[in-house]
C-alpha cells in the first residue's frame, strides 16, 4: 500500500494564488497615493515612499542574504555611495565644475541612477572580490569593517560636507515630471521597485538562480559539479550591491540630503531586520519587512522616542514565532501552503 | 583514462590511504571494494581534489590531477554522484538537472533532460517536486542524472545503492548497466560483489588505505575466497 503511494505522483498544484497575491499588491500600490489623498491622510505618501526605497535595499541584501547565502553586514556602504553619487554630481552641477576634472555634474535622475549604480557595483566587486574570500562570521565581520572604513571616510570628506552631509536642493529631473509632488515620486519610486522585483524574480528562477541557490546548500557539493562557486557568489553580491546603491539614491532624492548616517552599520542592520521581519529567500519578504519597519518605527517613535526598546520585542517575537517573517505568516493565514 | 599510483592521503594528522592504485580505461566499468573505513570514499574525495593528496600520482587522459581545484577536475568530465546523494533539497527535480548542466568536452550525443527522463521515467514525473520530496532511491536517481547532465567522461558512483530497497537496487544496476552499454566509463563503489562481478570489468579491493587485490572479473571469481574475506561484510 506505501509502496503504490510512492510511485503515485503528487499532482502539482497550479501557483495562481502567488500571482494573484502579486497582482493585488501590484494594486494596491498604485491605489495607495490617491486613497491617501481622499483619505485625508496625504502624509501616507512619503512614508509609503519611504517603504519603497528600504524595500529595494532590503530586496538586494536578501539576493545575497537570502539566496546566496551571504550574510552581508555592510549594505550600508552601497546604499550610502549611491547618495552620495547623487550628492556629488549635484554639488558639481550647481557650482558647474567638473569632477575630479573630468566628469560634469548632472541633475538628471536617469544618470545619477544609473551612475549610483555603478559606483555602487564597482565598490561591491572590490569588497566582494575580497571579503568573499572568507565565509560565515569572519564574512560578516569584514563587510561591517568595509562599510565603516567607507563611513569613515565620508565623515572626513570636508568637500562633501563631512559629518553634515550633502545638501541636495532639489531632487533630480526625470524627463517633464514634477519630481517634487510627493505622487509623483512616489510612482518613480514604485516603477523603480517594480523593476527591480520583477528584476530579482528573473535571476532567482534562472539557471543562475539555481546555482546560486545550490552553492548556498553546499559550495563543495556544487564545486564538486564543475562549478567555481566563488564567481558565482561575486556576480551575486555585485548585483545585490548596485541594487542597493539604486535604493541610496533615490534615498538621496527623496530626503534631498545625503550624509555618513546613510554608510552608518546601524543602516545595514536595519536593511537586515528588514530581510529577516519580511522572510529571508522569499520574493516579497523584503518589501513587507520595509514596509513593516517604516511603519512601525512611524507609529512607535510618536508614542515613545525608546521606540527600538518596542521594537525589540516585536522583531524577537516574530523570529520565533513565524517560522519565516511576514511573508510565511501571510501565507499560513492565507490557508495556502 | 584514469590512473592512480600510490596515492597518500591524510584527514590532519590521521592518515586513511597509504598506497592506492587504480586504472580504469575508455569504457571501462570499474569497481573500488573494501569494507567500511578502508578508504574507498576517502580516494574518490582525494581523485575530486575535495582532499589535497599528501603524495602520489592521480592523472586523468594523461593529465595529473593533484592541487587541481574540485571545480577544475569536474571540468575535465569526471562527474560525482556522492555518498548519500546530496541533491539540493529546495530546488525542484528539473532544476537539480538543469542547474549544473554543461556539456564542456562538447561530446557528440550529449545527456538532454528528456534523455535522462527517459532513463528514470520516475523522474519525469516529479520534475517539479522540490527534490528533498523524494523517496531515497528517487533522489539516488536525481543525482546519477545531475552527474549525466554535465555529460562526464568518467562516473564515479559511490556507494549509489546503500539504504536502497532491493527493488531500487535492481533499478539502479540495471542503469548502470544501460550506461555500460552506451560505453560510459564508470568508476563503481559498492559492496554487493554478486551484481559487481556481473556488472565491472575489473575490480580493486582496499584494505586500511591500500590497493591489496585487483583483476578481472574472471580473476575474482577464482580468488573469491580471498576477496571476500577482505569485502566480506
Amino acid at each position: 500500500m506505501r509502496n503504490e503511494a510512492m510511485v503515485q505522483p503528487v499532482p502539482v498544484p497550479v501557483a495562481y494564488g502567488p500571482l494573484l497575491a502579486t497582482l493585488v499588491l501590484a494594486l494596491a500600490l498604485v491605489v495607495l497615493p490617491f486613497a491617501a489623498q481622499a483619505l485625508g491622510q496625504p502624509s501616507l505618501v512619503p512614508l509609503a515612499t519611504r517603504a519603497l526605497i528600504y524595500a529595494i535595499a532590503a530586496a538586494s541584501l536578501n539576493l545575497a542574504l537570502g539566496y546566496g547565502g551571504m550574510v552581508s553586514f555592510g549594505h550600508a556602504a552601497f546604499f550610502g555611495i549611491g547618495g552620495y553619487v547623487v550628492g556629488i554630481l549635484y554639488q558639481s552641477f550647481t557650482a558647474d565644475e567638473l569632477l575630479f576634472g573630468l566628469i560634469p555634474g548632472t541633475n538628471q535622475l536617469l544618470l545619477t541612477l544609473a551612475a549610483a549604480m555603478l559606483a555602487a557595483g564597482f565598490l561591491a566587486l572590490v569588497i566582494g572580490a575580497l571579503s568573499l574570500r572568507t565565509s560565515g562570521v569572519q564574512f560578516i565581520m569584514i563587510t561591517l569593517a568595509f562599510a565603516q572604513m567607507l563611513f569613515f571616510l565620508f565623515v572626513s570628506l570636508k568637500a562633501y560636507g563631512g559629518d553634515d552631509g550633502l545638501i541636495i536642493r532639489r531632487r533630480n529631473i526625470l524627463f517633464g515630471l514634477d519630481t517634487r509632488d510627493d505622487t509623483v515620486f512616489y510612482f518613480v519610486c514604485l516603477a523603480a521597485a517594480a523593476i527591480m522585483f520583477w528584476g530579482i524574480a528573473r535571476i532567482v528562477g534562472s539557471r543562475f538562480g539555481m546555482v546560486l541557490a545550490g552553492i548556498r546548500q553546499s559550495e563543495r557539493r556544487m564545486a564538486a559539479m564543475g562549478i567555481a562557486p566563488y564567481r558565482y557568489k561575486l556576480a551575486a553580491f555585485v548585483i545585490s550591491g548596485m541594487g542597493a546603491g539604486l535604493a541610496g539614491a533615490l534615498m538621496a532624492n527623496y530626503l534631498r540630503f545625503v550624509s555618513p548616517d546613510m554608510l552608518h552599520w546601524t543602516k545595514s542592520g536595519e536593511l537586515m531586520i528588514m530581510v529577516i521581519l519580511g522572510g529571508v529567500g522569499t520574493l516579497l519578504g523584503p518589501l513587507l519587512g520595509a514596509a513593516a519597519l517604516v511603519v512601525l518605527e512611524t507609529v512607535l517613535t510618536a508614542w515613545t522616542e525608546h521606540w527600538q526598546l518596542v521594537l525589540g520585542p516585536i522583531l524577537l517575537v516574530v523570529v520565533l514565532f513565524t517560522q519565516g517573517g511576514l511573508r510565511a505568516l501571510l501565507r499560513r493565514l492565507g490557508g495556502g501552503r | 583514462m584514469l590512473s592512480v599510483r600510490n596515492l597518500q592521503s591524510a584527514y590532519g594528522a590521521s592518515q586513511v590511504l597509504f598506497d592506492v592504485a587504480l586504472e580504469i580505461g575508455e569504457g571501462e566499468v570499474v569497481t573500488l571494494l573494501g569494507r567500511n573505513g578502508m578508504g574507498k570514499t576517502t580516494t574518490v574525495r582525494s581523485i575530486m581534489g575535495l582532499l589535497a593528496p599528501k603524495g602520489g600520482e592521480v592523472s586523468f587522459d594523461g593529465a595529473p590531477l593533484q592541487a587541481a581545484t574540485p571545480e577544475t577536475i569536474a571540468r575535465r568530465g569526471i562527474g560525482l554522484v556522492p555518498e548519500g546523494r546530496q541533491v539540493f533539497p529546495t530546488l525542484t527535480v528539473r532544476e537539480n538537472l538543469v542547474a549544473t548542466a554543461a556539456n564542456r568536452l562538447r561530446a557528440g550525443d550529449p545527456w538532454t533532460l528528456e534523455r535522462v527522463y527517459q532513463l528514470f521515467p520516475r523522474l519525469k514525473e516529479r520534475a517539479e517536486q522540490m527534490a528533498r520530496t523524494l523517496s531515497g532511491g528517487e533522489q539516488q536517481m536525481l543525482a546519477i542524472g545531475r552527474a549525466l547532465m554535465t555529460n562526464p567522461k568518467l562516473l564515479i558512483l559511490d556507494e549509489a545503492t546503500e539504504g536502497l530497497a532491493p527493488v531500487i537496487r535492481a533499478e539502479i544496476w540495471s542503469c548502470i548497466e544501460t550506461l555500460k552499454a552506451r560505453g560510459q566509463s564508470i568508476l563503481l563503489i559498492d559492496k554487493n560483489l554478486q551484481v559487481l562481478k556481473r556488472i565491472a570489468d575489473r575490480h580493486f579491493v582496499l584494505e586500511k588505505g591500500r590497493t591489496v587485490w585487483s583483476g578481472t572479473s574472471a580473476a575474482l571469481a577464482d580468488d573469491a575466497e580471498l576477496v571476500s574475506r577482505y569485502v566480506g561484510v
